[in-house]
């Protein structure tokens, strides 16, 4: 049976088809949410997209992660589910309180679309069981809003349970502290990224294809489990 | 104050109107009386300003504009039989092959730029979008060409920061990627920056929609934002005036926009399209509901009745009168059958747009307009949308143009470089110099990826997007516009700005199937200006025939001026072309080593209005490059056949700054260096900075050389072999070599510390 993997559309979101074709061009079927309907229609995993879902009014994602949809895949995720927030989906989940922290004003003030060099620090998530750790790849980061800060006692404990996903190297796009660009719960299956694995999935449009590896990873996992 | 009706019009005849201060002349309001038979209402008087303002009218330009219909290419070339919707539609639609149809156009929202950099430049990309839109396309891309005064001037880092951030601000919020555009500094800018935004919209060939409300009985929807107070008069106060620092400012003539609105309104106005429940739509830009209204009822049968005061507004004490013109953006009015209401308003609910019926066709020949019961508006809607008044400014060839062009950049008049370390240090100067530097500071503000269909993006000679993911079929625009050239001589230089952009699209790899421009001018009422324009019209029509890409529609700016200072002549011309399998496009990064690089073309001493003249002797005078149609085509032809066939791996157009400008670009990009041999008998001067028009480089790997140079050769294109992928500089055999970090170093942050 194909794995199903939800990708949800917010009003504002914006990068809802990519994330659906990258998890098409992984082997996956992809299936639109809508942010109004509670039902998650039997995915197995879910992408929360970029965007600026109800225009970013108020803060970055908060009011999303008051719609419908958010419900059930706060209640999901806590009982395993794979959740991956990219940008907009990232900012959705800590103001979720499924991820610590919080995605500030990118300290250049100015909203910034470059290819980005990470380093995955930790390979053993649902979404990055694919890479291996320490490797290097480049796929594109675009936000305003991507500085990822923290009380210093959250970064400590984040660091020491190896909960920092990927890290900025070379340059560090937006100030966020120690150079964090995506990070997990602690079962694994919930991650925040914000760079965009998704455009780099095909080699005609993307800097790399070295993203496909998010996609790819949950595939592994789901079968696996 | 009371309300003006048409009643009350017919019993006060004399009553004083303030057509003056809305921007109409004496003669104007003579007209609209005499139209009427009465004295206009109040309503009828600001709607008739609007819509007879130079923005929305075209009173001095449609004479000259005519000729884009007269000179169209003939039935037989590939333009004219992809031509699917001409000029007169909110944008033209071409067919672009498998079913597809694309539409494209570029507009100017210069002056509310100026005043308001950051809402001015938002509100251009929201309105452009729309526009496109309201053809039943999604839109797919957005294009910004812009002009700065100098780069240098306190101003400028006022206004570009602005506008920089309001492209991006609204842009990035919708899900469009910007590929591409152009960014020029010229003191002649200074006070009057040109912001032209342009939008790309894809959808099947039975999607196409149309502006117009026929169908006695159907309803008129208004739906989106609600209508406020902002961008009041903004087509005819602010669009069709010479700015004059004596009057008050005019802030609140510019709209302010909320992308967020728009993101919402483009999903749900494609969920409506899908569904097939709309008869006619046009979107609400400059003039607002007076345009909307007037415009959809005179390109349809039958008259119109709205009852405005259903209109839902964000200010409940605006007066009928401005709630015609308001230009709140982010609303589109729609004409729906009336069994197909429910449906319609139950996806805007969907969407949270809101939607409201406010009118609906009737039989008669009126636009019928109500408030509160009261006929307030009582016309016939051509005379205010489509038969305003026409001009024929007088125009004359300046005074000054004939010493301008005596003026030659010769060898006498600006010294040149005559060793190698001359070529070098004035190779980095122009490589260096704000127009011709990296432009990264402000593209990376811009989201490239977004839709994940960018092919090629800024910095590329064209931006390309993929249309069909199953079959790689694409399309490219390219837009380019040289105020210097068109200076020196503006029929010469509107056909440069075609030339270019065909040849940007073609060195690409696509097609040039069509042409959208935004003609930017002084003050019409000037002689000078008028000539520059009549000049430039004639000029591109002359040249779209000759390479049969018929103009599609566009925009005219015109009163970019302060004072008696008009700016640069600058015709932004977009040429749109259609790649059948966008992997066979060709970007312009030297990328393998070993490659060879070919001159295509003809190298003549030709720096009149060069970016060396400007960057090294601030100097404009003598004639702009020369035209030669048929060798442009000829140039595309030969590019797009050498990138479908796998003959060449990169090429790169040459224009401002010359050869010498495009190897440093296409070294840097693909990071690596060239050699390259000064051919016998080329003077290297010439050689790196001449801007001679209908030339590229290209770079051919060796298994293909013998197969490329037979086809140049049989097709009769001078093609000259100059030198090799190679190494980690760029080396001018016996002149100079210059590493790739010191190119680097001279190229790149250039905007940012000018702006810091």
């Amino acid at each position: 049976m194909t794995t199903r993997v939800g990708v949800v559309t917010f009003p504002g979101s914006l990068d809802d088809r990519d994330a659906q074709r990258a998890v098409r061009l992984a082997g996956a079927e992809p299936v639109a949410l809508w942010h109004r309907d509670k039902d998650l229609h039997q995915v197995d995993a879910v992408v929360l997209p970029g965007g600026f879902s109800y225009g970013d009014y108020l803060r970055c994602g908060a009011i999303s992660r008051f719609s419908p949809v958010m419900d059930t895949i706060i209640e999901q995720a806590k009982l395993g589910m794979p959740v991956l927030g990219i940008c907009n989906g990232f900012q959705v989940l800590c103001e979720s309180h499924l991820l610590p922290g919080a995605l500030t004003r990118n300290d250049s003030l100015h909203f910034v679309c470059r290819d980005q060099k990470l380093r995955i620090e930790n390979a053993g998530t649902a979404w990055t069981r694919d890479y291996s750790a320490g490797q290097e790849i480049v796929v594109p980061l675009k936000n305003g809003e991507g500085r990822f800060v923290a009380d210093a006692h959250v970064l400590d404990e984040l660091e020491a349970e190896g909960r920092v996903v990927a890290r900025y190297l070379d340059v560090n796009p937006n100030g966020s502290y120690r150079d964090i660009a995506g990070i997990t719960n602690a079962a694994g299956n919930v991650v925040g990224l914000m760079p965009h694995p998704e455009h780099a999935v095909e080699p005609l449009t993307g800097p790399t294809t070295e993203g496909l590896g998010f996609f790819t990873s949950v595939l592994k996992q789901l079968v696996n489990a | 104050m009371s309300l003006d009706t048409v009643k009350n019009a017919e019993q006060t005849p004399d009553a004083a109107q303030p057509w003056a201060e809305l921007g109409l002349k004496e003669d104007e309001y003579a007209r609209i009386r005499e139209i009427l038979g009465r004295r206009p209402t109040g309503a009828e008087l600001a709607m008739y300003s609007v819509m007879w303002s130079e923005h929305c009218s075209y009173k001095s330009s449609k004479v000259h504009l005519k000729q884009f219909g007269e000179k169209k290419p003939a039935a037989g070339t590939p333009g004219a039989d992809a031509m699917l919707v001409g000029i007169g539609e909110n944008a033209g639609v071409v067919d672009v092959g498998q079913g597809y149809a694309v539409t494209f156009k570029v507009e100017s929202h210069n002056h509310p730029s100026y005043i308001e950099p950051y809402q001015g430049a938002a509100t251009g990309i929201g309105g452009i979008v729309r526009d496109i839109l309201a053809m039943g396309a999604r839109p797919v891309a957005v294009m910004d060409p812009l002009r700065f005064g100098a780069a240098d001037h306190p101003d400028t880092r006022r206004v570009l920061p602005g506008i920089v951030a309001g492209i991006g601000g609204y842009g990035n919020c919708l899900g469009l990627p910007n590929i591409g555009g152009e960014v020029v500094f010229d003191s002649c800018y200074q006070g009057n920056p040109l912001v032209n935004a342009l939008c790309v919209g894809v959808m099947k060939h039975e999607d196409i929609h149309l502006a117009q409300a026929s169908g006695a009985g159907n309803k008129v929807i208004l739906y989106g934002a609600r209508t406020g107070g902002d961008g009041i008069g903004g087509v005819s106060v602010l669009a069709s005036e010479t700015f004059d620092d004596t009057k008050p400012a005019k802030r609140p003539a510019v709209q302010v926009g909320d992308p967020f609105q728009e993101k919402l309104l483009i999903e749900c106005t494609l969920e409506i399209f899908g569904e097939k429940l709309v008869k006619g739509i046009q979107d609400l830009g400059g003039a607002g509901l007076s345009c909307a209204t007037s415009e959809l009822a005179s390109a349809g049968s039958g008259g119109m009745r709205i009852e405005l005061d259903t209109v839902p507004l964000r200010d409940h004490t605006l007066s009928p009168e401005e709630i015609l013109m308001s230009e709140s953006q982010e609303r589109m009015c729609a004409i729906v059958e009336p069994d197909k209401v429910d449906r319609f308003l139950e996806i805007c609910e969907k969407w949270d747009v809101i939607a409201t019926v406010i009118g609906e066709v009737t039989d008669g020949e009126r636009l019928e307009i109500f408030w509160h019961g009261e006929l307030v508006v009582d016309v016939p809607p051509r005379t205010v949308a489509h038969e305003g008044p026409t001009y024929q400014r007088p125009y004359a060839r300046p005074s000054w143009q004939d010493a301008l062009q005596a003026d030659a950049p010769t060898g006498e008049r600006l010294a040149r470089p005559t060793t190698g370390g001359g070529l070098k240090a004035d190779l980095l100067k122009v490589a260096g110099s704000p127009n011709q530097a990296s432009k990264s500071w402000i593209t990376d503000q811009y989201d490239r990826y977004v839709l994940g269909n960018t092919v090629l993006a800024s910095g590329e000679d064209s931006g390309m997007i993929r249309i069909d993911d199953e079959t790689n079929l694409g399309v490219s625009v390219a837009t380019d516009g040289n105020g210097r050239y068109a200076k020196l001589d503006p029929y010469t230089g509107a056909q440069l700005a075609l030339a270019e952009a065909y040849r940007n699209v073609a060195a690409g790899g696509a097609k040039p199937l069509a042409v959208s421009d935004c003609l930017n001018f002084g003050s019409p009422e000037d002689p000078d200006v008028m000539w520059q324009f009549a000049e430039a019209t004639r000029g591109l029509a002359d040249a779209c025939l000759a390479l049969g890409t018929p103009v599609t529609g566009g925009n005219v700016s015109l009163y970019n001026q302060t004072g008696e200072v008009a700016i640069h002549p600058t015709p932004v011309v977009a040429v749109l072309g259609v790649i059948d399998d966008v992997t066979r496009r060709t970007p312009v990064a030297f990328a393998e080593e070993g490659q060879l690089l070919y001159l295509l073309g003809d190298t003549a001493d030709e720096l009149g209005g060069s970016a060396w003249s400007q960057v090294v002797h601030d100097h404009l005078g003598g004639l702009p490059p020369k035209v030669d149609l048929e060798r442009e085509r000829l140039l595309g032809d030969i590019l797009i056949a050498a990138s479908r066939d796998g003959m060449i791996d990169a090429a790169h157009d040459l224009s401002d700054g010359g050869l010498g400008q495009a190897l440093v670009e296409s070294c840097l990009k693909g990071g690596h260096g060239a050699r390259i041999i000064v051919p016998e008998g080329m003077d290297p001067f010439v050689l790196l900075f001449s801007e001679s028009a209908g030339r590229a480089v290209v770079a051919v790997p060796r298994s293909e050389e013998l197969r490329f140079n037979d086809m140049c050769t049989a097709r009769g294109l001078p093609a000259t072999r100059i030198g090799v992928v190679d190494g980690e500089s760029l080396d001018v055999q016996g002149q100079f070599t210059v590493s790739l970090a010191e190119l680097k170093d001279a190229h790149t942050g250039v905007i940012e510390a000018l702006l810091a």
